[in-house]
């Protein structure tokens, strides 16, 4: 049989069209594939906002949580959130940029330092409840912090220090090694590279990576349910230096609390439908602050990439 | 990489042959930088925490359990068909919440895995620069979603749909609790899945579209071949998530334990247990409350199976290019 054989060209257009086919195929999937998430997403978010939305305004935000569903609002829950995510980012800003800091700039290779590595990337992949165990073991009963705000912070913080070390790490692993060189050849100590150089160099990707972070402490509930914490609390922690006697400083930190998460599951598991509408609206808010957070993070690292060209 | 690695170590190198010039970590007995030697103690510590919280977290986890063991023989732990540890005529059979577990991370992983390998699939093979720049943030807000509000949108939106196709299925059922759940691990898989496509080099694909290979063959036969430890890290990593997913699963599957593996059926997983118990009001120390202990020993071990089991994978499939 002849090349030229105009069969055998046949032949071989015709598996040449399969191939296409089949590629065609392929990228009409993808696409619908992504379409499944992307659809499944705006049907969530629109449906929560149609149901969620009207039930926004000032008073839904200034309002204790209420037996009765139409007085019901969320001002005990976002203040929580706050106080607790306070708490979360004081202490896990320091300990992960600072363990991501030896990790990069110090760690001598040896086992030490691989059991620490393995160990970081096994705590990223235990499931928040587990946290949440720990922290109800240890936090509330061992250190009688009880069901406090202090608890719960330090129980997100924990869940959220493998974010910001790994993020601390991709950071300055970004930096060129000449900016170190430079460095050192002009005398400096590691510790006055790190301070002058990796760290500034570094912020906005250690930003990023806080931000992530924060955006998942928000959201998280089990953690927090096994702690717990109360679903209904209808004040506020004492304010510092208010109150009879006088509140020192940090007495909010052993505070009962609720967080906003909380408070939406503990609507939506009510039969009602006026709590389901809470629920969304809670719902509506908590979405809104992480997509908030997240897109944030998008735009640090967008603007990082364009500015930074080493 | 370190600077330590490119600068002479300090164990190779006689220390005299060091100049003062160079780092003074080369130097380790130098007394004139005890700032130095204090900072680098600091962030070692830092660094050590995080094996602290391991330690921890099996500390509390077998001692509470330890506890739990004394009064109830593991055989009746795991061959009881019963899961009633706060009635009266109590029975802790785990395999009890196991199979919510399974059935509902069955689910997901159907919905998951097939999705998210195409996505991934799609965008490092098929997608343009520009598709991919907005499809990957996108799927991280998609995985940024809280559970709480998945687990919403599973009972009050997917579970009524369902019913319309579906008019038998209780409201409570571990199978609208799967896909969604399946739907909040696609980015995971997708996102991992696609960072192990583009690592792998160029040279592979260019070779393979030289010999006339189409970008769905080339995708099928080397790229995804090549990238197979890396997939493997993704499938692992969503399996985890899936077994430890709390909230979706307390809000849409119900909390009643039931020893089924029909996902069309309500039932409890050892995570909506944990929660369930915590809502109520159990007393420190009592025997419920040394339950939610085990059950989440369990599932540490579960997890910490499947990441020694993601590790090997990664190990014995890692292609060195």
């Amino acid at each position: 049989m002849n090349a030229a054989d105009p069969s055998t060209i046949r032949a071989v257009r015709a598996i040449i069209a399969r191939a296409k086919r089949w590629d065609m195929f392929f990228a009409m999937l993808g696409i619908l594939s992504l379409m499944v998430g992307v659809l499944t997403f705006s049907v969530l978010f629109l449906d929560m906002a149609i149901q969620g939305v009207p039930r926004l305004d000032l008073e839904f935000f200034t309002s204790f949580p209420s037996r009765r569903a139409a007085n019901a609002g969320i001002l005990s829950a976002w203040v929580g959130t706050v106080l607790v995510m306070l708490v979360t980012a004081l202490a896990a800003v320091p300990l992960g940029v600072a363990a991501g800091v030896y990790l990069e700039e110090y760690a001598p290779k040896n086992w030490i330092t691989d059991i620490i590595e393995i160990n970081i990337s096994n705590l990223a992949g235990i499931p928040s409840i587990v946290y949440g165990l720990l922290a109800l073991g240890l936090f509330v009963y061992y250190f009688g912090f009880g069901q406090s705000i202090l608890s719960a912070g330090l129980t997100l913080a924990l869940l959220i220090l493998p974010v910001i070390i790994v993020a601390t790490r991709e950071a300055i692993r970004a930096i060129p090694q000449s900016i170190h060189e430079g460095s050192y050849a002009c005398g400096a100590t590691t510790w006055q590279t790190v301070r002058d150089h990796i760290l500034p160099y570094s912020s906005a990707g250690i930003l990023t990576g806080v931000i992530i972070g924060m955006a998942r402490a928000i959201g998280e509930t089990a953690p927090i349910i096994t702690i717990g914490a109360l679903t209904f609390i209808a004040f506020l922690p004492t304010a510092p230096f208010s109150g009879e006697p006088p509140a020192g400083l940090f007495d909010w930190i052993f505070a009962p609390f609720t967080v906003m998460p909380i408070q939406m599951f503990n609507w939506t598991s009510r039969p009602e439908a006026a709590f389901t509408v809470n629920a969304a609206a809670a719902g509506f808010v908590l979405v809104f602050m992480t997509l908030a957070m997240n897109g944030l993070a998008i735009y640090v690292r967008y603007r990082l990439r364009k500015n930074i060209k080493w | 990489m370190t600077a330590s690695a490119v600068l002479p170590s300090h164990h190779g190198a006689p220390s005299t042959s060091i100049g003062n010039g160079v780092s003074d970590r080369l130097r380790k007995k130098a007394s004139r930088h005890v700032k130095e030697r204090i900072i680098e103690a600091l962030l070692f510590s830092a660094a050590a925490f995080s094996v602290f919280v391991t330690v921890a977290i099996v500390y509390v986890l077998v001692k509470e359990s330890w506890v739990f063991f004394q009064t109830v023989p593991l055989s009746d732990f795991l061959f009881d068909t019963q899961w009633t540890p706060l009635f009266d005529d109590a029975h802790y059979g785990i395999m009890v919440l196991l199979s919510g577990t399974l059935t509902s991370s069955g689910v997901a992983l159907l919905v998951a895995i097939p999705l998210g390998t195409i996505i991934a699939i799609y965008l490092s093979e098929f997608a343009g620069f520009k598709l991919r720049e907005i499809a990957k943030p996108f799927l991280e807000l998609l995985g940024g979603v809280p559970t709480i509000v998945y687990g919403y949108f599973a009972l009050t939106f997917l579970t009524p749909i369902l019913q319309k196709i579906y008019p038998d299925l209780p409201g409570f059922n571990l199978l609208s609790a799967g896909l969604v759940m399946g739907i909040m691990i696609i980015p995971y898989v997708a996102s991992l899945s696609e960072d192990a496509m583009r690592a792998v080099p160029m040279a592979l694909r260019e070779g393979s579209y030289a010999m006339g290979a189409t970008r769905l063959q080339t995708a099928l036969w080397v790229v995804t071949p090549a990238a197979t430890s890396g997939i493997a890290s993704a499938y692992i990593l969503g399996i985890s998530r899936a077994v430890g997913e709390t909230m979706i699963l307390a809000v849409a599957a119900g909390m009643q334990p039931n020893l089924t593996f029909n996902p069309t059926e309500p039932g409890a997983t050892i995570t909506s247990y944990i929660v369930q118990v915590a809502l109520g009001d159990l007393p420190h120390g009592s025997i419920g409350y040394q339950t939610i202990f085990a059950a989440g020993l369990t599932l540490l071990l579960m997890t910490l199976a499947f990441n020694l089991l993601g590790y090997w994978l990664r190990k014995r499939f890692r292609e060195v290019y």
